[in-house]
């Protein structure tokens, strides 16, 4: 137990770089942050792990001064703090890396990094002086990158090296950074990794705000959890376990594995032959796929994102046309001739839950019934008048979110209100509504927690043992080899290999989705 | 031949004088813009300046004044313009069409309150406007061939401001790409919140922008009604603002490209003159309404992205919320 002790005055020793005391922080009538209490230990990387909507977020926010805190003190070295905004934050040596980055794609490195200390009236003399920085953090923690490349040519991985490299050049000796892997690859991520413990070998103090266990199991040395605003606890990493932690997460007993009993594959509901795409560009982005997916079983397609996961998600829900071969679904062929649509395809018995929610899956500004019957406007779930019948609509909705609960159970509140969590079951609620024969589904707990994860995962293997066929597209890991009862594996547009689930572990995928196949087929 | 040359000439001196508005007006758009503001206002902002310039001008006999009254009244409408868009994070159109029709009425209004001249402001005299001026060695110049006509006639005898229009390309190019603030406003027109978050203000930074606008609005303004012309006549800036910001878009954001926009849609209008009347051999007479709307043709099919692809900033036009 680090901090569970209690402070009764503003003293504090001077070995915790970071210390809250009663942060207390509320939006209206709602209370994101509540008496919060948190020591940081220097030169250490402290979790702080909770649900999406627990608060994390809020606090970080308040210590980076982009809110200010309602009540409560704040001690930096054990000297008090008053943050106004990110410009004091920045001066008493406290960096953020957002979970959405905070860089101008069309800057380049350099022009990004500058961006708040450029040195001067005139760029010239602070261009030179930022190159030299960069270059010696750069060696100094391993992470060298391009000072003149344009930010949007960089990938994902890159960008965060930028903005950690933005921190540590404003000086930063403690560094937030807020659900830094919920966009990188796996790869990406134990590079991260690497560099987070170089950090803390110089004696930076890290933050690392997460919802994912295994983050905080392999790299951190303390962690608190968070809860509905509360601090719930602290824990020295090596003394708990996911099990507890998830526990103290949720508020209940939580089931990190859904149990999944044996598949029962019958007729083909899917048969991809020789489908081949091309971007508008002119690349191939999908190659000769060749697979099936039978009523009754789960396909899962692994691959690092932008492998043609996306590309072959959109031709089986009707939202891009095939360029080559041809695919039957559901008793209906598709090649590059026919017209169909998504609605076509839901008609058919398709459900769809996108990858992208917020660009495919929901309107943000229409309240939760609105999105409730998107897609399936002709179907009895707007009512069987001829015109849509609202109170019908929303009574609708009001049972979906009894049923899979959604919270709050508000029906008229905009989707964009909605944590991230909740705003997938909406989605899921949608379309798992009408029993789908074939369920296509992209990343369903992507920016998810825990306790809906569990959910969905269960949602996920009822609807394949009422016999739907479910093709689940998804980077993370985890979530393939526990749901899947074959896995095909993806790279390049191209299918490296497809193997039994049972089969599977975290290796031997790793090794596939980097392109190397071993010749093992199934 | 000699005789074509001159014509040449002429139309391309005619040029620059058409050009300047659009140019300082381009200018104006553009640091508005890149800062995230979308600035339709451009149009009422020139038409105030024109009206305050040639009313000063009118009472007190300064030219300067109404200069610089011109452009004050110019950042004035910036600042109510920012205050409805920046502060109250306002609907940036909006707000721009509510300064164009409250500079349209005001001018017309005021003029008729003060001067009783049915809108119209007097005409002033010579010295109470900014003159043609000949530049140095003129006559010494005169005795070179074609090199010696190009300096008098196209180079030389413009008015103050019209050097002024055309030191403010390279100057708005130079605050933009090697300044601190032109850094910070690029920035900010693109991800507001990385410059939030790297400790500078939004609001300040996006006011400083239309400020800066709002002083090339005004010189615009100042040139229209007492350099090119002699006295305000209402609704005189008639579409400028409008073809400047089709200029800003046509030259991508850009200082030098938006001022060759500026120079091409002036070409299009001096020339428009004297084809008047004029049978073009296998095209017969081109209307001149035509040529007039030929930069809005020409903006609309850039933006349907037949020339090219116009690449906005990315925040334009969307308020900065926390």
């Amino acid at each position: 137990m680090t901090a569970s002790s209690n402070t009764t005055s503003g003293e504090s020793a001077a070995s915790f770089a970071l210390e809250l005391q009663k942060i207390s922080k509320s939006f209206g009538l709602v209370q994101a942050n509540k008496d919060i209490d948190l020591r940081i230990e220097k030169g250490t990387i402290h979790g702080i792990i909770g649900e999406n909507g627990a608060g994390k977020s809020t606090l970080m926010n308040i210590l980076y001064g982009l809110h200010r805190a309602d009540s409560g003190d704040m001690f930096i070295d054990g000297k008090p703090a008053k943050i106004k905004g990110s410009a004091d934050a920045l001066s008493l040596g406290i960096g953020m890396v957002h979970q959405h980055f905070m860089l101008i794609p069309r800057f380049t490195v350099l022009e990004n990094v500058m961006l708040g200390s450029e040195g001067g009236a005139l760029l010239g003399a602070g261009r030179v002086a930022t190159a030299q920085r960069l270059q010696e953090l750069g060696q100094t923690f391993d992470m060298v990158v391009d000072p003149d490349a344009l930010v949007s040519d960089l990938n994902v991985g890159m960008r965060q090296r930028v903005e950690i490299l933005k921190a540590l050049k404003s000086g930063a000796n403690i560094l937030i950074l807020d659900e830094p892997t919920g966009v990188l690859t796996p790869q990406e991520a134990t590079q991260l990794f690497e560099i987070l413990d170089k950090l803390r070998d110089n004696g930076v103090t890290v933050l690392l705000i997460t919802h994912k266990l295994a983050e905080i199991m392999a790299i951190t040395d303390n962690v608190s959890i968070m809860r509905r605003g509360e601090m719930v606890g602290h824990r020295k990493t090596s003394e708990t376990n996911p099990q507890e932690l998830a526990e103290l997460m949720v508020g209940r007993e939580v089931l990190l594995n859904v149990e999944k009993p044996e598949a029962n594959p019958s007729d083909v509901a899917l048969s991809v032959s020789g489908l081949g795409c091309y971007s508008s560009r002119g690349h191939k982005i999908l190659d000769n796929l060749n697979f099936e997916v039978r009523a009754g079983e789960i396909l899962g397609i692994a691959g690092v994102s932008g492998n043609g996961q996306t590309p072959l998600m959109e031709v089986l829900a009707g939202m891009r046309k095939p360029d080559e071969g041809q695919f039957e679904i559901l008793g209906t062929t598709i090649t590059a001739d026919t017209h169909v649509t998504p609605s076509d395809m839901r008609a058919n018995g398709i459900g769809h839950i996108p990858e992208d929610r917020h660009k495919h899956g929901l309107v943000l500004e229409f309240e939760a019934y609105e999105n409730m019957v998107l897609g399936f406007h002709d179907t009895s779930v707007t009512g069987e008048k001829r015109l849509m019948d609202r109170k019908h609509m929303i009574a609708h909705c009001a049972e979906r979110m009894e049923e899979y609960d959604i919270r709050p159970r508000a029906p008229h509140l905009p989707a964009k209100n909605f944590s991230g969590g909740n705003q997938q079951k909406i989605v899921v609620a949608r379309e798992m509504y009408e029993n789908p024969k074939l369920l296509i589904v992209g990343e369903p707990t992507r920016g998810v927690d825990v306790g809906a994860i569990e959910f969905i995962h269960k949602q996920l293997i009822a609807l394949r043992d009422q016999g739907c066929a479910v093709v689940l597209v998804s980077v993370e890991l985890d979530e393939i080899m526990g749901l899947s009862d074959r896995i095909m594996v993806m790279n390049k547009g191209e299918e490296v290999a497809t193997i039994s689930g049972a089969d599977a572990d975290a290796q031997k995928l790793g090794l596939m989705m980097a392109g190397i196949s071993e010749g093992a087929g199934a | 031949m000699i005789d074509f040359f001159y014509q040449i000439l002429w139309t391309l001196d005619a040029t620059l004088r058409v050009a300047t508005p659009l140019i300082l007006c381009a200018m104006a758009g553009i640091f508005s813009e890149r800062s995230g503001i979308v600035d339709i206002s451009l149009e009422g902002k020139l038409l105030s300046g024109a009206f305050v310039a040639a009313a000063i001008a009118a009472v007190t006999g300064s030219a300067w004044l109404g200069l610089f009254g011109a452009i004050g009244a110019s950042v004035l409408m910036s600042l109510l313009h920012g205050f409805a868009t920046i502060t109250h994070r306002g609907d940036q159109v909006v707000s721009g069409l509510a300064i164009n029709i409250l500079a349209s009425g005001l001018t017309v209004i005021l003029g008729i309150a003060l001067f009783k001249r049915g809108g119209q402001t007097p005409t002033l005299a010579s010295d109470e406007r900014f003159r043609p001026q000949e530049l140095w060695f003129v006559d010494l110049m005169d005795n070179i061939p074609i090199l010696g006509p190009i300096y008098r006639e196209l180079i030389s005898g413009h008015s103050l401001l019209v050097y002024v229009a055309l030191l403010c390309v390279p100057l708005a190019s130079f605050i933009l790409y090697r300044s601190r603030f032109g850094l910070r406003l690029r920035a900010v027109g693109e991800v507001p919140i990385a410059v939030d978050s790297a400790g500078v203000s939004v609001t300040w930074l996006r006011y400083r922008a239309l400020i800066v606008g709002g002083v090339f609005c005004g010189i615009a303004g100042a040139y229209l009604s007492i350099s090119h012309g002699a006295n305000f006549v209402r609704e005189m800036s008639a579409g400028k603002g409008y073809i400047a910001l089709a200029a800003v878009i046509f030259g991508n954001w850009r200082p030098v490209r938006a001022f060759m926009a500026c120079l091409m849609f002036g070409f299009l209008d001096a020339i428009t003159s004297r084809l008047q009347g004029v049978d073009l051999p296998l095209i017969g007479e081109i209307p001149a309404q035509l040529m007039l709307a030929l930069p809005y043709i020409l903006t609309i099919l850039l933006l349907s992205g037949f020339i090219g692809r116009p690449s906005p900033p990315a925040a334009i036009g969307k308020p900065y919320i926390k």
